[in-house]
């Protein structure tokens, strides 16, 4: 710092007055009042989506179409609900997403974390550049992918069963692997260390230190996980063609391509699907966020 | 002695066993990688020099799917249409998340955690059930966008989804309705900026929007870099959207490449012009994606490194 800004600040200091006080403490609760309306105004903008599916979804047929919009239903039409979910077989559409969601947070969550650790602690060789082409296959886009898979299942007469949709999530990916190695990496290694010279294990080590110490990063994998596979689209499209075998959204996509003129039906069953992402959302927020934060700014 | 010998063994083998404790921990990403990347990456290409429906038989033709690819007519209206959707939704997502966020970490924001639930929700869902909840948002006669629009006084609003010029426009606007991933992703990246950096400026004397172009906005360029890269990725492989909302129509108009290339595979079952098509996305988006990285060095500033 030179000596003549120094000398303009406190010459700014000085004349800071009593009317000039007044005038900032203005300025800043104006300045205040404009970003909150904004904030306000682009919250509505953001919500008004979500609050007209949900109100919708209790209308009748003849109020449902009116404009302008009415935001509280009269009557509200509950039987929506039950009318709805009884044209396709749901609970089936449900179930099968519910096992496939859990089965493949399961098979996720372990399956990263073993290959994490192998590449966050043991020193194997070829380790580094194993993990530049790990790196390098994030880039790659699915669709490469997709029609070989396809071909060799099909051989497998595996097309119309779940494997094709397992099989791959219990074999690691790429960016989860990544995520949790980077977590993994910032653990201290000395309790390892430790265990090693009691003659522990590295399986012992993987499942009873750094397991537990993996938790939070773990949990924004499992939490990734479910909402993909919760909305996953176009692998079930593919391999799944009979509607006892089919996924929430591939029955949703069926039941609206049926009711594509009937609002308020597609709209109730759209909030069913959702339901369980928004619900696991509002109670595990905080891993969502986290999960954005691990992988954008230490990607 | 025989327990000298022993111990002897297992020390010669230490690194050894290391390794082979580390192959073993791998072993999941190394068959995940054999077979469902390189493995399918080598089969890919094979498939894509051959013409088959995988029922009647396989025939060798060479580069042939390549060359009927360039002359296309739809290979290359879904080229454009792509190239349309993404340069219209990836600039104007970065500006709106980066905005809401530039909001968001003003002092005198109050509630802040409840704003950022509001705007980070949108980006949570998504799938089916929000395509057609967007697909009934655009309705032309019944949506609410045209009904705030009309109420608003516009005469004659668009008809998105339903005419060739605002399809797009209309799936933009959905993209961007998920703007709070992003926005998130910038919140972090401004919170994290040190305030000496402000201070500094401050003392000499620079106002708020000098502050901006030569504070924030270097010290956030890593983040859109970042960004950038992901949605231009994301936004290349569009899908579902089009598969629910529009199957490509009208026209073709919303006919993006990831949509042909199903439609190729699956609906015509010409499996191999429809890897061919796999190739050359492949390459476009890998194309954007070092195109992005190579201009990198000019704009974005990471800390610790010295600005010319």
């Amino acid at each position: 710092m030179n000596t003549s800004t120094l000398a303009s600040r406190i010459e700014r200091i000085r004349l800071t007055t009593d009317w000039q006080v007044v005038f900032w403490r203005v300025r800043r609760i104006i300045a205040k009042i404009i970003i909150h309306l904004i904030l306000v105004a682009g919250a509505i903008v953001f919500a008004a989506p979500f609050v007209w599916m949900l109100s919708t979804s209790f209308k009748t047929e003849a109020t449902a179409y009116k404009i302008p919009v009415e935001w509280i239903p009269k009557p509200i039409r509950w039987q929506n609900y039950i009318e709805a979910w009884q044209m396709q077989p749901f609970p089936i559409f449900y179930r099968n997403t519910i096992f496939l969601t859990v089965v493949n947070i399961i098979g996720i969550v372990l399956s990263s974390s073993l290959v994490a650790f192998a590449f966050a602690r043991v020193r194997f060789w070829g380790r580094d550049v194993l993990f530049l082409i790990l790196l390098a296959t994030m880039m790659l886009p699915g669709q490469v992918t997709l029609i070989p898979i396809y071909v060799i299942w099909s051989r497998l007469k595996a097309v119309n069963t779940f494997w094709p949709l397992i099989i791959p999530e219990w074999l690691s990916n790429a960016y989860n692997v990544f995520l949790l190695r980077q977590y993994m990496m910032t653990i201290t290694p000395e309790m390892d260390d430790a265990a090693r010279i009691d003659g522990a294990s590295w399986f012992r080590i993987y499942s009873q230190i750094i397991i537990p110490m993996s938790a939070p990063a773990l949990g924004v994998v499992a939490i990734q996980a479910f909402s993909w596979n919760w909305n996953s689209f176009m692998g079930p499209l593919i391999y799944l063609n009979t509607r006892n075998k089919f996924t929430i959204a591939i029955g949703l996509r069926l039941f609206q391509s049926q009711m594509s003129q009937y609002m308020p039906y597609t709209m109730a069953m759209s909030v069913v699907a959702l339901i369980p992402v928004l619900i696991v959302f509002f109670i595990a927020q905080r891993y969502f966020i986290q999960g954005i934060v691990i992988t954008g700014v230490k990607g | 002695m025989a327990q000298e010998i022993a111990v002897k063994g297992r020390r010669l083998n230490l690194r050894q066993r290391e390794s082979l404790v580390g192959f073993l921990f791998c072993l999941p990403w190394l068959i995940h990688f054999t077979l469902l990347i390189a493995g399918a990456m080598i089969f890919s290409f094979v498939i894509s020099l051959s013409r088959t429906d995988l029922l009647t038989g396989w025939k060798f033709i060479g580069f042939q799917n390549y060359s009927n690819l360039f002359k296309d007519f739809l290979f290359w209206k879904s080229l454009r249409v792509t190239a349309y959707y993404t340069f219209l939704v990836v600039p104007l997502g970065i500006i709106l998340a980066l905005s809401i966020a530039l909001l968001l970490n003003s002092k005198v924001v109050a509630f802040l955690g409840f704003w950022r639930l509001i705007y980070y929700l949108p980006s949570v869902v998504s799938g089916v059930a929000v395509a057609i909840l967007w697909m009934w948002v655009l309705n032309p006669r019944f949506g609410l966008l045209n009904a705030t629009l009309i109420s608003l006084g516009v005469k004659n609003p668009p008809r998105w989804l339903y005419s060739e010029e605002w399809a797009i426009p209309g799936f933009v606007l959905m993209g961007l309705w998920g703007a709070g991933g992003a926005m998130l992703l910038y919140l972090a990246g401004l919170q994290s900026i040190p305030t000496h950096l402000y201070e500094a400026a401050e003392i000499d004397g620079a106002g708020s929007w000098a502050k901006f172009w030569r504070i924030t906005l270097p010290m956030l360029t890593p983040t859109i870099f970042f960004n950038l890269i992901m949605s231009i990725i994301g936004s290349f492989q569009v899908f579902t959207q089009v598969y629910v909302m529009t199957n490509g129509g009208p026209n073709n108009a919303t006919l993006t490449m990831v949509f042909y290339l199903y439609r190729l595979a699956f609906l015509e079952f010409k499996f191999g012009y429809a890897s061919a098509l796999a190739w050359v996305l492949f390459f476009i988006i890998l194309f954007f994606t070092m195109l992005v990285v190579r201009s990198s060095a000019a704009w974005v500033y990471y800390e610790g490194e010295l600005r010319k």
